[in-house]
């Protein structure tokens, strides 16, 4: 954490990138009687839309002088993807932990990260990806720009860096914008903003020998209060979780291709409403 | 404000131009909410001068505060947002709904943020339980279903595009229109947004959408499936695996992390029908599915599931339907 009083002494730009450590969703197998997610069937990963992140951040350093802090929230064993965050060109990384953190919502979770950007400083941009896979809400990247009241660039395709500042591509509404940030502000990141990078092996051998500072409740105590934070400070609260049936259709299953199996599917096309190029 | 009970709210959508419909749906919902605990409705539209408001009026709604400027045209969430919770703090709804789209989905956080209080996303469903609004959404993978409560207000929510019916016309009770004022006009100096083109790829409004998987062997196959597409009336989808193959671009993925498609039809070619790929389409009202693997999960999902080769079926299913 020191580092950072260091950053201040010399005009570089500064990027936080919001890390989150997820269950592998492609992987991780759910007990529908228990209605919880097997968290032993998959390994964690980083969140991939906060690859993309870093990978701009990275992107960045490369044309200009800039450290890139990787920020994280979880467990203590989640220094794993701060550690993996360096290996892939973060300069450190800050690890948010404390049982006081567990049971977050969204806006438990942004007050957090706030607070800890409040401790470490000044920065010129923060990045994160446009949501988690396992969370799936979208929201924490906004929500940290609203309470830090700076500006935000959502669903970021693609992004440049020019003398005005950042230009990004955005989809929204219907349509395609160019949206440019002049100052300070945030970014979240789609997965087609980039292709980000493997650790390489230099990097990897940095990132093992990193310390990874883990700063708790009581290190934040300026700017967060106990009752703001973690399963308290949420203000939605799950109360109940149901498994949904599984989905079956009684539908038919043609075991070969033959003249009635194909006069039985246009004709449901054609009850269905579903004419235009279909010859009755 | 005059009314004795505080509102549910509705953020209407546009895109600069007219109205989205996930407005109209919201508000189907919001009704049905609002009698049951006897809570008027209300929408708030902020719109750049050019959007026709008049079919608002006629969706059921108590009021509709609304407020034109010039500088509600460009998508910017945080002048919305500040605008938005100026007239939020007088109105004060026990529940506000916005749509779960991409501007919903960045301009609601950034709105909760600054009224502090709790925000769902991306609900399917909404209910009343003792006055509290339960709100329903899909988590992990759709896997299950939670059900959320706020312990702040006004509880807010996102809710997802195409999950209600539009709230039923009815020009005899014409909504109270009240014009508000902008307060600020200008947003964050530090951002400039200009549009730069419509969107070429929307498969989430597409009729019919006929999808490629890991059953294609390679990207000039597409051309197979389009045939099909076109056959239909419909565009192309692809699973996660034809996508990271490069096959087609990712603005035709369905599923988990792609688009979720609601289609009239939607045709599964060579999808095996993982979890991930089904959260993207098993709401699609018609599904066929052409799959050489008869134990292939996509099935179990589909109205007509056809076993076999699909460099065979398809075009024997082209030259049927055109026939």
């Amino acid at each position: 954490m020191f580092s950072i009083i260091l950053h201040k002494e010399v005009l570089i730009l500064r990027i936080i990138v919001l890390i989150k450590e997820v269950p592998d969703m492609e992987k991780v197998r759910f007990d529908s009687e228990k209605g919880v997610v097997d968290r032993k069937s998959a390994g964690t990963e980083v969140n991939p839309f906060d690859l993309n992140a870093l990978e701009a951040a990275v992107q960045m350093k490369e044309i200009a002088d800039a450290s890139v802090t990787a920020l994280c929230m979880g467990p203590p064993q989640a220094e794993k993807s701060l550690k993996e965050a360096i290996a892939r060109g973060a300069d450190e990384g800050i690890l948010l932990s404390d049982a006081a953190f567990g049971g977050s919502d969204t806006w438990a979770t942004s007050i957090t990260l706030v607070a800890a950007i409040k401790k470490m400083g000044d920065y010129d941009y923060i990045f994160a990806g446009e949501k988690t896979v396992d969370g799936d809400t979208g929201q924490v990247g906004s929500e940290v720009a609203s309470m830090l009241k700076i500006p935000q660039i959502c669903f970021v395709e693609s992004l440049e860096m020019n003398k005005e500042g950042l230009t990004a591509m955005v989809a929204v509404w219907d349509g395609i914008y160019r949206k440019t940030l002049t100052g300070k502000g945030m970014l979240t990141f789609t997965k087609a903003a980039n292709t980000p990078r493997l650790p390489g092996i230099r990097e990897k051998m940095k990132a093992r020998k990193m310390e990874i500072p883990v700063w708790d409740l009581r290190f934040l105590s300026e700017y967060l209060n106990e009752t703001d934070t973690g399963f308290k400070g949420s203000p939605t609260k799950v109360k109940k979780v149901v498994v949904p049936p599984v989905l079956h259709r009684k539908g038919k299953i043609f075991r070969e291709i033959n003249d009635a199996c194909l006069r039985e599917v246009k004709g449901a096309l054609i009850a269905r409403g579903i004419t235009e190029g279909v010859k009755k | 404000m005059t009314q004795q009970n505080n509102p549910i709210l509705i953020v209407a959508e546009h895109n600069g131009q007219s109205i989205h419909p996930i407005t109209y749906e919201l508000m189907g919902k919001a009704k049905e909410l609002a009698k049951q605990q006897n809570l008027p409705l209300a929408v708030l539209a902020l719109v750049s001068p050019t959007v026709d408001l008049q079919e608002l009026r006629f969706r059921g709604a108590n009021s509709i505060f609304y407020i034109r400027h010039d500088c509600f045209a460009s998508p910017d969430e945080s002048l919305y947002a500040q605008n938005m919770s100026n007239v939020i703090r007088d109105l004060e709804p026990e529940v506000i709904l916005i749509g779960a789209t991409p501007f919903g989905r960045s301009l609601a956080p950034r709105l909760a943020a600054i009224l502090e209080t709790g925000l769902t996303a991306d609900c399917t469903d909404l209910k009343m339980e003792e006055g509290h609004l339960v709100q329903i959404r899909p988590a992990f993978s759709e896997n299950i279903l939670a059900h959320i409560q706020t312990e702040t207000k006004p509880q807010m929510a996102t809710v997802r595009y195409k999950e209600f019916a539009e709230a039923e016309r009815n020009e005899k009770e014409p909504s109270e229109m009240i014009e508000l004022q902008t307060l600020e006009t200008v947003g964050h100096q530090a951002i400039k947004t200009e549009r730069i083109s419509d969107f070429i790829v929307d498969i989430t409004e597409a009729p019919v959408v006929v999808s490629g998987g890991r059953g294609l062997k390679k990207a000039e196959d597409f051309k197979l499936l389009q045939a099909l597409a076109d056959a239909l009336g419909g565009m192309l989808g692809g699973s996660r695996a034809v996508v990271e193959e490069g096959f087609i671009s990712k603005d035709h993925q369905v599923g988990y992390s792609g688009h979720r498609v609601k289609p009239v039809l939607y045709v599964a070619c060579g999808i095996s029908g993982a979890p991930q790929h089904l959260a993207g389409m098993k709401e699609a009202e018609m599904i066929i599915a052409i799959n050489s693997d008869p134990s292939a999960p996509i099935f179990q999902i589909a109205d007509y599931g056809i076993v076999g080769d699909l460099y065979e079926v398809i075009p024997k299913l082209i030259s049927e339907i055109s026939r």
